[in-house]
């Protein structure tokens, strides 16, 4: 459920190494929790974003939760396709329901995030 | 004999009260349920050292005819427009009423709910909610409207705060032509955000617009003007807005007074970003000064940030319309110190009475109550112009209000008028020193020419 | 709009149909653009609703018959006070002699309103424990600001700069808003096992950078703060300020005064505990009191009295300035200085007596079948976790609160407090009697009982209300804030 090529943040983002890049996203868990989401704030491209910092806001009708980016870096892509589909993210939350492609200053800040076993183990789920 | 009747007190000191309905029997019946010997021992976690040992000294109760008679008796010591010709205006306005406004608004089903949180049995409210918003929007050429804010002047504030929050920027240039109170109370609210507040002066009664043009800058979120002014001028708002987006700031509108918009170019025609505003000539009193009613209305784009209540349509399971709170999560009970305004409570019920106003006197209506409105405050400015040692204060175009330069002061005068059981306008000496001899004169629908006349004439014996 | 849709009242109009009257003009029309510059002037008129008097009568009454209110039922939503709205208030509000005055009447032709507002002022103080009172704000969140900003503006007075305000993990979320609108950073603090606020976390929150707790009391579990002294002691002893949020002061009238008790501000709902009507979402009031040393600060005007005579007073250097226009909902504080002069000393603690038995009794017979996250004798309302139900039947709060209105019951406020799970409030206030009493409850375990065998019956609740549950997702992900014809 939790692919094993993710690494992924005690605040439930997971993030892929696209070469250079790193593409974020929140995890299916987080998605489940928050049931519905209805609107995502993206950063804008060009920001930067700091390690567990927020860096873009998801609502669902009676909540709000803050969007903590896993690495540190400048903001290249954001998935504005989330504006008129914010569902997305709950039905595809390791996929199309992407939030951000960011070029990190350092690539070895991704260590410091879990693998895909421990961040199972810390929701309590099994793989 | 005394200490026992003062025993039989106390062992009766129980008065049946008309709101209270528990009984002397139910109260020991419910304690028995409860499990305690006495009412005091439900307060016995309240420390001792903080608990009263004596009654309240308050006035004895009242019955209810002696209630009524008492406050009849501190309104009868209030001289009000309904009995006699009244010339105040300055952002509070006597206009007529409709008997179906009240007569609706203030229905039990109405009155006496709260804020619909179980929107299946609230579709009432909700639903006059929506009308309400749709209504403003037709009246200010806006795209969305919220549910309500407090009054004008709090929400000329918000529109500031929402404007810096929008723009990222810090400072907010009003013009003095703005209603004092409303700057004031913007002073107020942005003070601890680190807002800049720069005030523009105005010009022969009329927003500066070269001034605004010089102070306008990069760091400036917005530019609030109040059209038509406090001095009852009519502001060039498209010129205004124009030099406001120049340099990427945004245009707050306050309207102090909505039945204008029924002759004069809607705000959303000219530029405007954001419309605050007092919404109480729609069908509410003038209550000494509230409760009235804050409009809010904004561009789509916006509607993230716009503080308060905002009222959707939707479906039930059934695929029927209904209607609910919506984008909840811009509000102080789900962001809580992230919200865009802490506001809770607003001013629903006159919300309420605002559709039912505007739904009455639908378009025609509010067009002729406009003209009404025009013509006769222009009659009356024609008139005290032409009475020698009075003059129009400034030459600009105005809706129902205007600024009369006095021979003695206005606040003698208005002693005088009163005198004559005329309640006179407003001494401007008190927000504008410069304009100590200044008085503010407001001629809505509600005063006959008779009673213009009246005026006029007392004006020319006093000089 | 579809067959089955209730008309909204654009839908009901026909092009040039009026539903009001005016004269018109007794004085010379002119035409408008000789009056005003043409630019000036609206294209189109504003495509209000074209409806007949009638057409709005019904059409608002019918709406009126989609709505709850106290005077239909019992409303027993925790934290909102709904008592009875005394008719009384309403047909002394309205006379022409409070409702028709302009709010810039001169001091000596309005007489008899500055009386009303002192001696509002003069009952309250003394309800409350507090030295002088403002009007000016509009609802408790409003006063909630007035509050902060007279503390904010009595450090800056004494050049401290403070930059943080507590506020209790129980709170209101207005009170976390407001400490921000104020400008101040929010330092949450823990609740304790017994539902008090944790002494011991207060102790190392609170420093000389934290400028006032926010403090609701009794707190929003509806339980009194047992460490209310100790509290006292800690915040005054490093310099802050204590502020009480006062929506829940209908527990404690004339049994403990929030002065009394080390409060330097507080704010009270006139319409919670004075029972000025909601109106479906305001006007209220919130009255701001405050002790001596914050008096100063207070908004422009106050109403003082020289001799017999009542005037506005507005020189007062450091006031805050003003937070609205004019003076603040007027027409509820002749309500509630309407209430207070029926009720006396005696009727006042009657009132906060029998809503604190009143909610005892619930509690006492709902506490079998509901989970009671903090089991201690409560004040005028306390919290049930709707876990149990969870967890066993799959049947949430809101299932459940959407149910009671099948019962013809207003729901309790829920999922409020935050710390409790599946939270359901109740307060059901002094208004009601027992027979109401008795037949909520015997709602409330007949919905348990529905619950355990029937829970799709609760789920797909409610099921008598003008519309079936309503699609809030649809709602905030299209917008839809506005009519438009179709």
């Amino acid at each position: 459920m939790y692919p094993k090529e993710l690494r992924y943040s005690s605040e439930h983002e997971w993030a892929r190494m696209e070469g250079t890049r790193v593409r974020v996203g929140i995890t299916k868990f987080a998605a489940e929790k928050l049931s519905d989401i209805v609107f995502v704030e993206l950063p804008q491209v060009g920001a930067r974003v700091t390690f567990m910092q927020p860096c873009g806001v998801i609502e669902s009708v009676k909540a709000v939760s803050d969007v903590y980016s896993p690495v540190t870096g400048k903001v290249v892509e954001v998935n504005t396709a989330l504006a008129d589909a914010p569902e997305v993210v709950n039905s595809d939350p390791h996929g199309k329901g992407w939030i951000l492609v960011a070029e990190p200053d350092d690539l070895k800040e991704l260590d410091k995030l879990m693998t895909a076993d421990q961040y199972t183990k810390t929701i309590g789920e099994a793989t | 004999m005394k200490t026992t009747n003062d025993a039989h007190v106390t062992l009766t000191r129980h008065v049946q009260h008309k709101y209270i309905p528990a009984t002397p029997a139910e109260r020991e019946e419910m304690l028995r349920v409860v499990g305690v010997p006495s009412v005091d021992a439900l307060f016995a976690d309240i420390p001792a050292a903080v608990r009263l040992t004596a009654p309240l000294r308050l006035p004895p109760a009242l019955s209810d005819p002696e209630a009524i008679a008492h406050l009849g008796e501190l309104a009868a010591r209030n001289a009000h427009a309904g009995a006699m010709p009244c010339f105040l205006g300055a952002g509070a306005y006597d206009h007529y009423v409709p008997s179906v406004v009240w007569a609706l608004a203030g229905r039990g089903e109405f009155l006496t709910a709260y804020t619909p949180y179980q929107a299946e049995m609230m579709q009432g409210e909700l639903q006059a909610g929506y009308e309400y918003q749709s209504m403003l929007c037709e009246l200010t050429g806006m795209d969305v409207a919220n549910a309500s804010m407090y009054d004008g002047a709090s929400a000329t504030a918000e529109a500031a705060v929402m404007a810096k929050d929008l723009t990222k920027r810090d400072e907010v240039l009003i013009s003095t032509a703005v209603h004092p109170e409303y700057r004031q109370v913007l002073s107020t609210y942005t003070r601890p955000l680190g807002i800049k507040i720069v005030e523009v002066p105005h010009r022969n009664g009329r927003t500066d617009s070269a001034a605004i043009g010089a102070a306008v800058s990069d760091r400036t979120a917005a530019v609030i003007i109040q059209h038509p002014n406090f001095f009852g001028v009519l502001e060039d708002g498209k010129g205004l807005s124009e030099l406001a987006h120049a340099r990427g700031s945004l245009l707050i509108a306050a309207i102090a007074e909505p039945l204008s918009l029924g002759i004069l170019r809607p705000p959303g025609a000219w530029g405007a970003d954001i419309v605050a505003g007092e919404g109480q000539p729609l069908g509410s009193h003038l209550n000494f000064g509230g409760p009235y009613l804050g409009m809010m209305a904004t561009r789509q784009e916006f509607v993230r940030r716009i503080p308060g209540r905002l009222v959707g349509a939707t479906v039930d399971t059934k695929g029927r319309r209904g209607f609910v709170l919506t984008l909840q999560t811009r509000e102080q009970h789900i962001r809580r110190e992230k919200a865009s305004s802490n506001i809770c409570t607003n001013e629903a019920l006159l919300a309420l009475a605002a559709a039912i106003y505007m739904a009455s006197l639908g378009p025609q209506g509010l067009r002729k109550v406009a003209e009404l409105n025009l013509y006769k405050a222009a009659y009356a400015r024609e008139a005290i112009a032409g009475i020698k040692g009075f003059r129009i204060a400034f030459d600009g175009p105005t809706f129902h209000e205007f600024v009369v330069r006095t021979p003695i002061p206005p606040e003698d005068l208005n002693r005088r008028l009163r005198r004559k059981d005329i309640l006179g306008g407003l001494p401007l000496g008190r927000f504008y020193p410069e304009l100590a001899d200044g008085w503010l004169v407001c001629v809505t629908e509600q005063r006959t020419r008779e009673q213009i006349d009246r005026l006029v004439a007392a004006l020319e014996e006093i000089r | 709009m579809s067959a089955q849709d209730f008309p909204v009242i654009f839908e009901l109009g026909a092009p040039g149909r009026v539903g009001a009257s005016y004269p018109d003009p007794d004085v010379p029309a002119k035409p408008l653009d000789r009056l005003l510059p043409a630019d000036q002037l609206r294209e189109d008129l504003p495509a209000l609703p074209e409806v007949s008097e009638l057409d709005v009568v019904r059409h608002y009454t019918r709406l009126s018959h989609r709505n709850f209110s106290i005077d239909e039922g019992f409303y027993p939503l925790g934290s909102c006070t709904m008592k009875y709205n005394p008719k009384l208030h309403e047909e002394v509000a309205a006379l022409p002699g409070f409702s028709r005055l302009h709010p810039y009447t001169p001091a000596e032709d309005a007489q008899g309103a500055l009386e009303l507002i002192w001696g509002l002022e003069r009952v309250l103080a003394e309800i409350s424990g507090m030295d002088r009172i403002t009007f000016q704000p509009a609802a408790g969140a409003h006063g909630e600001l007035t509050g902060i900003l007279m503390i904010r503006a009595w450090f800056d007075s004494r050049g401290e700069r403070r930059t943080k305000v507590i506020v209790p993990d129980s709170a209101h979320g207005t009170n976390p808003a407001t400490a921000a609108m104020a400008g101040y950073q929010v330092v949450t603090v823990k609740s304790d096992a017994r539902g008090n606020m944790d002494v011991r976390a207060l102790r190392e929150a609170m420093d000389e950078s934290v400028a006032a707790l926010m403090l609701t009391n009794p707190n929003t579990l509806g339980l009194f703060e047992e460490h209310i002294v100790e509290v006292e002691e800690i915040v005054h002893g490093r310099g802050g300020q204590l502020y009480l949020d006062g929506a829940n002061f209908n527990a404690v009238l004339g049994i403990t005064r929030p002065g009394d008790q080390g409060f330097d501000v507080m704010h009270m709902n006139l319409h919670k505990t004075f029972t000025t009507p909601h109106g479906g979402g305001g006007p209220g009031a919130g009255a701001v009191g405050v002790k001596t040393h914050l008096a100063p600060f207070l908004p422009l005007p106050v109403v003082e009295k020289d001799g017999d005579r009542f005037r506005l007073d507005a020189d007062r250097p450091r006031s805050i300035g003003k937070i609205r226009a004019f003076y603040g909902n007027f027409g509820n504080l002749v309500r509630a200085y309407a209430y207070i002069r029926s009720m006396g000393a005696d009727g006042l603690r009657q009132v906060s007596e029998t809503a604190v038995l009143n909610a005892n009794y619930v509690l006492a017979r709902l506490r079998d079948r509901f989970d009671l996250p903090y089991d201690r004798v409560c004040k005028h309302e306390f919290v049930f976790a709707g876990t149990r139900q969870k967890k066993q039947y799959g049947v949430s709060t809101r299932d459940m609160a959407k149910r009671m209105l099948d019962y013809g019951f207003h729901a309790p406020t829920i999922y409020f407090p935050l710390i409790v799970e599946e939270a359901i409030m109740i307060e059901p206030t002094e208004t009601e009697s027992k027979r109401t009493l008795d037949e909520f409850i015997d709602a409330m375990r007949a919905i348990d009982r529905e619950a355990q065998e029937n829970p799709d019956l609760v789920h797909g609740a409610p099921h008598n209300t003008p519309v079936t549950r309503l699609d809030e997702v649809r709602a905030a992900r299209q917008p839809d804030l506005r009519w438009r014809p179709r």
